[in-house]
């Protein structure tokens, strides 16, 4: 009985669990790949003080911030509910 | 012109009520240390918050600290790769490791690769994983430290090798993990409000905005310093870096014994969304300090201290609060190496004596008092060990090794503890060769690399183009564990898998 509810929760935790790492690992690299090949393009200036690739870089902590925030959100909702009734 | 380098009052001080504060924990901490259980978890009663901190406290070294302020002083946009780099590993240890680490192990990482797989040859591959992680680590540390306090203080180098490693014996032999996560969380509090006081400091001179600042930098050094430099020039070597730094943190052994700590999975969880937030704000901290260096000391100031710019922070921190702030500052960055090291430290006894020791030798029968007195001896031989280290590694260029020991723990310890927790056909010989794989080809493909061949040995051309073997090494060591997995299937192993299941998402029963 209790054998489909842990596969279902463990698919549901994998699901999560890799969509948010590929999250992360696309804007880090897509990041650092910009860096790497369109140096220019960073070089620009968005606002006076402010280049594309600082606020990008920015953006890059802010991302992670937020991911681990989806996912804290995500498993307090509805992974916690599954364990408790996996415990049950 | 500035007190940088003579014995300074206030920082001996300050440094003086860390030691003392600290040491009245480790007091404290010894009287509640009585089991293995306490020693290397804390008793499994961190909160989140304060596992969060200490989780920071273990990751923000003062290589990070000196080291970025130092490199964006020097040359602008080019700290922020290092920045985002070592926070992104961050989510990736919360999706990946941190839950099921907490439900199936007990005091190190290879209680988990181990869980389902025969004891001992994983134990023994791990430890070798683990221990050349932590030994480089340690070195770059204690050189790291005999080099600060030298250039802060004027002691000489040896004496501050000497009393970092006496003063963390003394955290780690009596405290155990009680005291090394308060050392940690004291740490993490006076770094974070030390460099988010240097950061207001210096935004009070330019109306509190940013970005007046990154156009005052711009004005007196060009454009340039706002965009990407020399620091990326081969994509290869940065998306390597970039994998090492990512994955690496998923795999150290100090970071990763922190969440048997705490009493659960949530905590577990939970502590890692504080550790993210506050090392994410710690490493835009550091951007702003890089930034108000240039401009308010010079970079021909800075690098005429130190040509590697390390101390960019410090000097910022005379010229805005005088010697005192300067003492402060000293103190923060000297009690931020000693927290490091203790930790590291913990996590080397704990591989020692929990999974070579008790788990190797004693085929996992051994006391309580055995299994605390094992810990506490293989402590004392690990100070012992790193005070010769930082001594032998004196004046050597270490700033290769702790990318070395972020290589390391991606390839060698970050595939076969992925792969024991979620993929069910993963068999011993797979993990046991995927982690000597990892260890060995790193160490090889570094030694034959730039890093080692051009900068240290001098020849003028490396075998291995590379400076960061990552992106070889991660990708082999999990094509190793899953080719041989595949070849001889371990339905022992993949029956237990079944079973481990249900304890990776409710914990032991």
């Amino acid at each position: 009985m209790s054998h489909s509810t842990l596969e279902a929760v463990s698919a549901a935790r994998w699901r999560i669990a890799i969509s948010l790492t590929i999250a992360m690992m696309l804007t880090y690299f897509g990041f650092i790949l910009l860096v790497a090949f369109n140096k220019p393009l960073l070089g620009k200036l968005v606002a006076k003080g402010l280049s594309l690739g600082i606020l990008l870089g920015a953006l890059t902590i802010v991302v992670a911030w937020a991911l681990t925030w989806i996912y804290i959100v995500w498993a307090n909702r509805h992974y916690d509910t599954s364990i408790k009734g996996l415990k049950r | 012109m500035s007190a940088l380098g003579e014995p300074n009052a206030t920082a001996m001080a300050f440094f003086g009520i860390f030691i003392a504060l600290t040491l009245c924990i480790t007091i404290w901490a010894s009287r509640r240390t009585r089991t293995a259980d306490h020693f290397y978890a804390a008793g499994r009663s961190v909160t989140s918050l304060q596992n969060g901190l200490a989780l920071a406290g273990d990751y923000m070294s003062a290589a990070s600290f000196l080291g970025i302020a130092g490199l964006v002083a020097r040359s602008g946009f080019d700290g922020l790769i290092y920045s985002t780099g070592w926070l992104v590993g961050w989510p990736i240890v919360m999706f990946l490791i941190a839950e099921p680490l907490r439900n199936l192990g007990r005091y190190t990482f290879a209680d988990v690769v181990a869980a389902r797989l025969r004891q001992k040859p994983i134990r023994i591959a791990a430890s070798i994983g683990a221990l050349a992680v932590i030994a480089f680590y340690l070195i770059a540390q204690m050189v790291g430290a005999g080099n600060l306090i030298r250039l802060m203080f004027g002691l000489p180098y040896e004496l501050a090798v000497v009393i970092v490693g006496a003063v963390m014996l003394l955290y780690v032999l009596f405290g155990g993990m009680i005291a090394t996560t308060w050392v940690q969380i004291v740490k993490a509090v006076l770094l974070l409000g030390g460099a988010t006081l240097l950061a207001i400091l210096v935004l009070a001179r330019f109306d509190f905005n940013p970005l007046t600042l990154f156009d005052q930098a711009a004005q007196q050094y060009g454009e340039s310093v706002l965009a990407p430099g020399g620091l990326v020039t081969d994509p290869i070597d940065a998306i390597s870096l970039g994998l090492a730094l990512m994955l690496g943190t998923a795999g150290l052994p100090h970071i990763l014994m922190r969440f048997y700590t705490v009493p659960d999975a949530k905590t577990a969880r939970t502590s890692v969304g504080y550790a993210t937030a506050f090392i994410g704000f710690f490493y835009l901290l550091t951007f702003i300090l890089g930034f108000g260096a240039m401009v308010l000391i010079g970079r021909e100031a800075i690098v005429a201290v130190d040509a590697g710019g390390n101390m960019a922070a410090p000097l910022l921190a005379e010229a805005l609060g005088g010697p005192r702030l300067l003492g402060f500052i000293g103190a923060v960055a000297f009690a931020t190496i000693l927290a490091v090291v203790a930790g590291l430290t913990l996590s080397g006894a704990a591989t020692l004596s929990h999974d070579l020791w008790v788990n190797v030798l004693r085929g996992a029968h051994a006391s309580e008092a055995e299994q605390l007195k094992v810990a506490r001896f293989a402590t004392v031989v690990l100070a012992v060990v790193s005070i010769l280290l930082g001594i032998l590694f004196k004046g050597q260029n270490v700033a290769y090794m702790v990318g070395l020991a972020f290589a390391i723990a991606a390839s060698a310890n970050f595939p076969a503890l992925v792969l024991s927790i979620f993929w069910k056909r993963l068999t011993t010989a797979g993990a046991q060769i995927s982690m000597l794989t990892g260890t060995v080809s790193t160490l090889v493909l570094i030694y034959l690399s730039p890093a080692i061949q051009i900068d240290i040995l001098g020849n003028e051309a490396a075998w291995f183009p590379l400076r960061n073997p990552g992106i070889v090494t991660i990708p082999l060591a999990f094509l190793v564990a899953i080719a041989v997995s595949l070849i001889r299937p371990e339905p022992e192993s993949a029956r237990r898998f079944v079973e481990q299941e249900r304890q990776l998402h409710v914990g032991a029963e």
